[in-house]
């Protein structure tokens, strides 16, 4: 109020020199009169500007306040964050192949029958047609290797999701099963969502999963087999009390999906974990059930990571410190480290750290916050197209197996034309690696050996800036273990050589230009499904490379930029630093299998699993090369290459049923 | 006399400011199409549409979705149009067909499930999708595209429900 003088208009104030009324040089005996009528009048408008300042003060305040409110979330700091996460993901996306398209020169490729039947996988796990994503609920039980899956059966892009199932002997060898639970009730039906099993001590199975609701409501269900006795587990009864938990106060409706499998507690109880998030921070939500049927959530979380965005598949596990086998999902200890593991919604990557359990009130801390789960810097099991990935204890063989949904890397037209999307990874026992302590080391299951055909040998020098052919007949399911050895005189000139400028920190497989690129040291690998012409073809390589500290740093990637002529695909160069220790050969493996590459760095501390579409290097005329595009450095390769046999995945029948019991 | 007449102008003027106030201080619509790349498009697409106003960020990407169905259903008219006036573009409008015929059953519906029911990222999927088949069927004209104005809205359409999309992962 105090300021409303000032905010007069200079025309109201009787004392401004420059105002023309003060400079009339009338000396008119009505003006004094008209002046002091004037004067009640000014002190009108005086109030009345005022209020209406006042008004406009007041209306900015309210309607900004009223704008906050409504966009709970969308303040300053949230603009910053969401425009960098519209950015780091454009980078990954399509943009690259926009950029293609929008160049008239390229013309649209046309994908025929023969190009796409191609791409199916012979010994991966996929669905005989149709859509597929989260692998669910993967269990052992009574001899068979249980697997259920997230599946469409009306089309090849996700929706009117139920659960898929298949069975096993070995991991490798599957038969379709019927689908094994449908949207039926009205907390599931708008989608039977991801789940996992609990295979309580006497020996019963519990399986929790998300059920979309008729109001489209995030809810956990519990389900269990219809018949214990039959072990192909082919029905399942859902139970009566269903949902067994909502949302709960403060988690939207939509933010809470993907139980994990329990584990006990020292009271006794059985505990679970659930992703979720508040605003931008990734969260992981404990309860604690006795009879899967009621639960108390705990006050505090298993842990929560600001700016990861919403936690799916959440996994939680022990490993052992000192052994090379899995534990069960109880097992605690100090010899034991538990893994927390999240799949990024916002950058569809799944992460993992190595830490702390705490029972007493159900947390858990990151060995090295520096690291932590869904960070850019923290660790992932893969780092090509590798999601909503879920390990189960497999009590048979003692060991912990990860199972991932491999996506599609081509356009939906391609795979509504082909009728099918999307494979599992091979699984991949998992343990610690008790050498770093550090990170966990993956591996395909023993079993897929039995796939293993024919094989070749070869020992290969490898000149600078060379490709060499490799002869093994056919090549489009392979399995190749090779070591890797640089000279000595390239490596000594490069450490001692104070002059050789430290690159290792900057080299990224994403960003330093792919396989073409030459360095002191590499790259050097393999090409599999090239052209004799190489004109598609995909590279798996190291990139050895001074580091800041003198030391050598090893990068390993595969470059999918030229896999394919095609421009409807997406090809990225994938790949990360790989830890060699001293005294370790490089080595990789890596499993063809069609449209899918999986590569292995040092025993699987790095993994690269990859979707490639190639036009002509496919069936007969895909070949095998070793290369090495190092600047001065000679490579010797051993390795040995095998023709990999077909898994005969398929349905259902009396034949195919005896034939695996019979194994 | 004039001191009403002034109060009524005093009192209007305040009215009009205070109006002018809440307009500049930006609907949902604006907050939300200021952090996408275009944001005039995202403004007259959304504003063109009855259900804009009330919607939240889901029912903003919805109306979007429906949007690029209508711009698909246009363009396959179009497409059928041209197999008569350019029968030489037979191949290249066949491929186009296809690839619009997939975004319209299998994007678009899987967006429109997807964020319906809270699970946004195959939304994304979808959209990044149309985005992805324009271009393509762009492309098939070698340079000589009758399409092209239809393609640049198809692939600016998506780019914006992409952003929008986006803000609910």
């Amino acid at each position: 109020m105090a300021s409303s003088d000032a905010l007069l208009p200079i025309s109201a104030r009787e004392e401004d020199p420059l105002c023309p009324y003060t400079r009339l040089p009338m000396a008119d005996p009505n003006q004094e009169t008209h002046g002091r009528r004037r004067r009640p009048f000014k002190g009108l408008l005086a109030v009345s500007f005022g209020l209406l300042f006042i008004a406009f003060y007041v209306a900015l305040i309210a309607t900004h306040d009223g704008s906050r409110s409504n966009h709970a979330g969308i303040d300053e700091k949230e603009t910053i964050t969401s425009r960098a996460r519209l950015a780091g993901v454009s980078e990954k996306s399509n943009d690259g192949l926009w950029k293609l398209s929008g160049d008239r020169n390229t013309p649209a490729f046309e994908w025929n029958n023969s190009m796409l039947s191609w791409q199916r996988t012979a010994f991966h796990f996929q669905p005989e047609q149709n859509w597929m994503n989260d692998p669910n609920g993967p269990l052992f039980y009574k001899g068979w290797y249980h697997f259920f899956y997230q599946y469409n059966p009306n089309a090849a892009v996700w929706g009117d999701i139920v659960w898929g199932h298949a069975v096993s002997r070995d991991l490798i060898h599957w038969v379709h099963l019927p689908i094994a639970m449908v949207a039926d009730q009205w907390y599931d039906s708008n989608g039977v969502w991801t789940g996992s099993a609990t295979i309580l001590p006497d020996g019963s199975i519990v399986m929790l999963y998300t059920g979309s609701t008729d109001k489209a409501v995030q809810v956990q269900n519990l389900a269990y087999p219809e018949d214990p006795s039959d072990p192909l587990l082919l029905k399942w009864v859902k139970f009566p009390g269903n949902p067994v938990l909502v949302p709960p106060p403060g988690i939207l409706p939509k933010d809470f999906r993907d139980p994990t499998t329990a584990w006990k507690t020292s009271e006794g109880k059985w505990r679970i974990t659930i992703g979720s998030k508040l605003n931008r921070t990734g969260i992981s939500l404990v309860y604690d059930t006795t009879d899967f049927k009621t639960y108390e959530k705990l006050d505090t979380l298993l842990h929560r990571v600001p700016n990861t965005g919403m936690w799916e598949c959440v996994d939680f596990y022990p490993v052992s410190k000192i052994a090379d086998n899995g534990l069960d999902t109880s097992v605690k200890g100090p010899d034991v480290k538990h893994i927390v593991k999240a799949s990024m919604d916002d950058t569809r990557f799944d992460h993992y750290a190595v830490g702390t359990y705490f029972d007493s009130n159900g947390t858990w801390i990151p060995d090295d916050p520096t690291i932590d789960v869904g960070m850019s810097t923290s660790l992932r099991y893969d780092y090509g197209k590798f999601y909503a990935s879920k390990t189960f204890y497999d009590q048979n063989k003692g060991r912990r197996v990860l199972w991932s949904w491999i996506g599609e890397s081509d356009s939906e037209a391609a795979d509504v034309q082909k009728g099918w999307s999307s494979v599992q990874g091979i699984p991949r026992t998992v343990v610690l690696d008790t050498k770093t302590g550090k990170n966990l080391v993956q591996w395909p299951v023993e079993e897929i050996k039995s796939l293993r055909l024919s094989s070749k040998q070869f020992d290969i020098e490898v000149g600078p800036g060379s490709v060499v052919p490799v002869d093994v007949g056919s090549a489009t399911q392979l399995d190749i273990e090779a070591e890797f050895e640089i000279n000595k005189e390239s490596l000594d000139k490069i450490i001692r050589n104070a002059s050789v400028v430290a690159e290792a920190e900057e080299f990224s497989c994403e960003k330093s230009g792919g396989s073409t690129v030459r360095g002191a040291l590499g790259p050097f690998g393999f090409s599999v499904l090239a052209t004799e012409s190489l004109s598609e073809q995909t590279p798996v390589y190291f990139y050895v490379a001074k580091g800041k500290d003198s030391e050598l740093k090893t990068i390993f990637c595969t470059d999918t930029s030229r896999s394919s002529v095609a421009n409807d695909v997406i090809k990225p160069i994938y790949g990360s630093v790989v830890p060699v220790l001293k005294g370790e050969k490089l080595t990789m493996r890596i499993l063809v299998d069609h449209s899918i590459v999986e590569a292995f760095g040092q025993g699987g501390r790095t993994c690269i699993t990859s979707r490639v579409y190639p036009t002509s290097a496919i069936y007969g005329a895909a070949k095998l090369f070793l290369f090495n595009n190092a600047l001065d450095a000679t490579i010797t390769a051993s390795f040995r290459v095998w023709q990999m046999n077909s898994a005969f995945i398929h349905p259902y029948t009396e034949e195919a049923f005896r034939a695996l019991t019979r194994t | 006399m004039k001191m009403m007449m002034m109060m009524k102008v005093m009192m209007m003027v305040m009215v009009m400011v205070m109006v002018m106030v809440m307009v500049s201080e930006g609907s949902i619509i604006e907050q939300t199409c200021k952090e996408t790349q275009d944001f005039n498009l995202c403004v007259s697409l959304l504003n063109s549409d009855p259900r804009g106003s009330s919607a939240d960020t889901s029912g903003l990407a919805l109306i979007l979705i429906d949007k690029i169905k209508g711009l698909t259903t246009k363009t396959l008219n179009e497409i059928n149009g041209l197999y008569k006036k350019r029968p030489e573009l037979k191949r290249a409008l066949d491929e186009c067909s296809r690839r619009y015929k997939t975004i319209l059953n299998a994007d678009v519906p899987e967006a429109i499930e997807a964020i319906s029911k809270g699970v946004p990222k195959f939304g994304e999927d979808g959209v990044i999708d149309a985005g992805v088949e324009a271009s393509v069927c762009e492309g098939g004209f070698k340079g000589k595209s009758p399409l092209t104005s239809l393609t640049k809205s198809m692939q600016k359409i998506s780019n914006v429900t992409r952003a929008i999309v986006r803000m609910l992962l």
